[in-house]
């Protein structure tokens, strides 16, 4: 019987079941724990894109800390960072540039579009050299209104792309 | 597919057409780009020889949204939200000049009281403005206490201004002809408090920053303009004070109430880095004495604002006004056909004329004093770029 | 602390505290201004109040004048210009501290370098370039100002120059003023107004791609409007 098993298609057949098994077993637990770890360290790309930059830098002062969130401000290289918050407006000469910056970072990525020029093009919708909102360029998680947001603001829409981490799948 | 890739190639090298260029001596070229922490929203290309800089070509638009186009087809009043937008932080100074230009085209007068109101407003948004620039000034020399200081203290004029206005940052508070609205009940008090914690907190800042051994040898001796290379280069503000050059609007043309109040120019005269970082700090406490001699001459009751029109005009003409904001002359050139819109706006920023001694400056530097000398020049690339 | 707040003291092996107490220097503008009767036009004019004040404090600015006659200073300032130019410069207005001249392309560089050396004015502010498609011109306006003399301290004088629209060159001001070199090159792609003798005419803030004509030109549509 035991010769039966160890036959080369029915050793295939048995290493799948029991593969099966251990993804079942496994899958929940350790999405979880790597959900907890994406979640809690995310780390934004330094890139300013116009006026909505300085609440971006008042919400990393420290009376809307958002460090304590994980998120930490002026970081170096964006090759480790896996958020990036388009703040404000992306004008024509800016959109090749913000699309390199969105490639370079490894996956995963995700982006928050912060304020009502990143969101529609806001204030400068019929101006000759912006974007009406990013999501031509690169797909957005979690859109924060305002003009600018307030600090408390781009920390609900941070919270909210938490949830929306926290039930992705792994990939 | 290949249409695609095509494309996206082409785009790709109009982003990085500064790899076009031959390096065929040892120079090396460097694009500190619009992604970049010492940099903000700018791109200047240096050439590098070894360690040492030996050419550099800003190249600003980044932020380009084309304000002075799009003022033309707005009226008078509704430019306000949109002209404060080029310097979010300060936008009290920037729409304080554009009414009083207004002013002039079309004769409305402002009454006394919102005339100190509008100076108040002004000198609680240098502060917030000249403690936001601080607060970059420390990250970019790695001095992170000295960015999260500035920011908190920061919020308690933030929340000064919130009361006066109702936004935290974009105030949309001077309209031509005063203020939108007048100040809440006990706003006397609470300035005069906060005032006197921040002169105890501005000593703090000294010691830790200004004295701290590390930022004068980064500092000192870093990027001379010499007075006689400042007026020739028309540089503006507190990087002119920085070179000898007492030149003030707030003395030199005072718009205003500002001929009543009794106050010095603050200058320096070693025309290093370390001046351009230290003359601001001396306008906040001078401004500091303004703001107290304001509070205290303000009238009690009044009138702030003339009555508001729907579409203020005037008879064609043009108006050439300035004030001082944060970072220098900030000047405003109207021409008005009779219509209620403008006919040309034109926005004399400290920023551009700043951008001029960039190049000036960096050529000799070592690449470790680039963040040094470019931002004590206190530019801010969305104003630049309007 | 024997130094001057102003001038830090190079041998600085014991981190000198700056002195917190003392001001430094000051720097009123100097009693020699043109007498304040020629200046106080206009209602919201405040007075300065008593003598014992110390310089004398310039009075508001109200730059609209009630009476028909130009004040002093900015006459005699034109007089001398048109003194020395006659037909070349015409004079548009004098207002309280702005005065204004218009001279034809050719004449710009004379008398820009007049004023520089003559009369003081040693940089220039900005440049602004209008388009009048009724005239078929394009108007380029410098705004000049003056930081060492202390008379002229609030004063700018606008020179304006006007020029074909549909070929538009203009000699370049750059080795008068060199601060001019950063918004003529913004004129020139904003207007499409050549400055010859400018080392780079091109584009400073537009993209890099952009193929639409010059876009401060009265014909060129924002969208939607």
């Amino acid at each position: 019987m035991i010769k039966d098993l160890i036959n080369p298609t029915q050793f295939n057949v048995l290493v799948s079941k029991l593969g099966d098994i251990l993804v079942k077993a496994l899958d929940k637990p350790l999405g979880y724990a790597i959900n907890w770890g994406r979640i809690w360290s995310l780390w934004p790309v330094h890139l300013e894109t116009a006026c909505c930059s300085v609440e971006f830098g008042a919400a990393s002062g420290p009376r809307y800390d958002v460090e304590r969130f994980g998120i930490i401000e002026a970081f170096g290289s964006l090759r480790q960072c896996d958020l990036i918050v388009v703040q404000g407006t992306v004008t024509r000469k800016m959109a090749p540039r913000l699309r390199m910056v969105y490639d370079q970072m490894p996956e995963p990525k995700y982006v928050i579009a912060m304020g009502a020029c990143a969101i529609t093009g806001g204030l400068y919708v019929d101006s000759y050299n912006v974007l009406p909102g990013i999501d031509g360029i690169i797909p957005v998680d979690v859109y924060v209104p305002g003009c600018p947001p307030r600090p408390e603001t781009l920390i609900q829409g941070t919270m909210l792309l938490q949830e929306k981490i926290k039930v992705s799948k792994i990939r | 597919m290949a249409d695609l890739e095509d494309r996206i190639s082409e785009s790709q090298k109009m982003g990085m057409q500064i790899l076009k260029e031959s390096d065929d001596d040892r120079l090396m070229t460097l694009s500190v780009g619009p992604q970049h922490p010492g940099s903000g929203h700018f791109r200047f290309i240096v050439k590098l020889d070894g360690d040492y800089i030996v050419h550099c070509d800003p190249d600003p638009g980044y932020v380009h949204r084309g304000e002075e186009k799009m003022t033309e087809y707005r009226n008078f009043i509704q430019n306000i939200p949109h002209l404060e937008r080029p310097v979010i932080h300060d936008s009290t100074n920037i729409t304080y000049s554009y009414s009083l230009a207004v002013e002039e085209l079309t004769g409305i007068e402002v009454p006394r009281r919102g005339q100190f109101i509008r100076a108040i407003a002004s000198e609680l948004n240098r502060q917030v403005y000249t403690l936001y620039w601080l607060a970059i000034y420390g990250i970019f020399l790695g001095h992170s206490t000295m960015f999260m200081w500035p920011t908190g203290d920061r919020e308690l004029f933030i929340d000064l201004l919130e009361a006066l206005t109702g936004a935290r940052v974009t105030h949309a508070f001077n309209i031509p002809g005063g203020v939108r609205n007048d100040v809440p009940n006990g706003f006397k008090d609470r300035c005069l408090r906060q005032i006197t914690y921040y002169e105890k907190r501005l000593k703090e800042y000294e010691d830790i920053f200004y004295n701290n051994p590390l930022v004068r040898q980064r500092t000192e001796g870093v990027g001379i303009l010499t007075k006689e290379d400042a007026i020739r280069l028309g540089v503006t503000g507190s990087v002119l004070r920085a070179s000898g050059v007492p030149y003030d609007i707030r003395k030199a043309e005072p718009y205003d109430v500002y001929n009543e109040i009794d106050f010095k120019v603050q200058y320096m005269k070693t025309a290093d880095s370390f001046a351009r970082a230290y003359v601001p700090f001396l306008d906040m406490r001078e401004s500091c004495h303004i703001l107290r001699q304001l509070l205290d001459k303000m009238p009690e009751a009044g009138e702030v604002r003339a009555k508001l029109q729907a579409n203020p005009r005037g008879p064609p003409g043009e108006a050439y006004r300035r004030v001082e904001s944060g970072r220098g002359a900030l000047g405003y050139y109207i021409i008005s056909d009779g219509t209620p819109k403008p006919y040309r706006v034109k926005i004399s920023v400290g920023s551009f004329r700043n951008m001029l001694a960039l190049p000036h400056l960096l050529v000799g530097a070592k690449m470790g004093d680039m963040p040094v000398i470019y931002w004590a020049l206190n530019y801010w690339p969305v104003e630049a770029d309007r | 602390m024997s130094s001057k707040t102003d001038q830090k003291d190079n041998s600085n092996n014991n981190y000198n505290i700056i002195n917190n107490d003392s001001k430094t220097s000051t720097a009123e503008t100097s009693a020699t201004q043109s007498p304040p009767d020629s200046r106080q036009l206009g209602d919201i004019v405040s007075k300065s109040s008593s003598p014992s004040s110390p310089p004398p404090v310039k009075t508001t600015t109200t730059l609209r004048t009630k009476d028909s006659e130009p004040p002093a200073f900015e006459k005699g300032i034109a007089g001398e210009i048109s003194a020395n130019f006659g037909q070349m410069v015409q004079i548009i207005f004098i207002k309280p501290l702005r005065i204004k001249i218009a001279v034809e392309p050719p004449n710009i560089v004379k008398v820009a370098t007049f004023l520089r050396d003559n009369l003081g004015f040693d940089h220039a502010e900005s440049v602004a370039g209008t388009d009048y498609p009724k005239d078929n011109q394009i108007e380029v306006i410098y705004h000049l100002g003056s930081y060492l003399r202390d008379d002229l301290a609030g004063h700018v004088l606008a020179i304006a120059t006007r020029t074909n629209r549909d070929d538009a060159r203009l000699p370049t001001l750059i080795n008068v003023y060199k601060s001019v070199e950063y918004h003529e090159r913004e004129t020139f792609e904003m207007l499409g107004v050549y400055f010859e003798g400018h080392p780079r005419n091109e584009r400073f803030l537009l993209p890099e791609d952009w193929a639409d004509i010059p876009p401060l030109r009265k014909e060129f549509r924002i969208k939607g409007r």
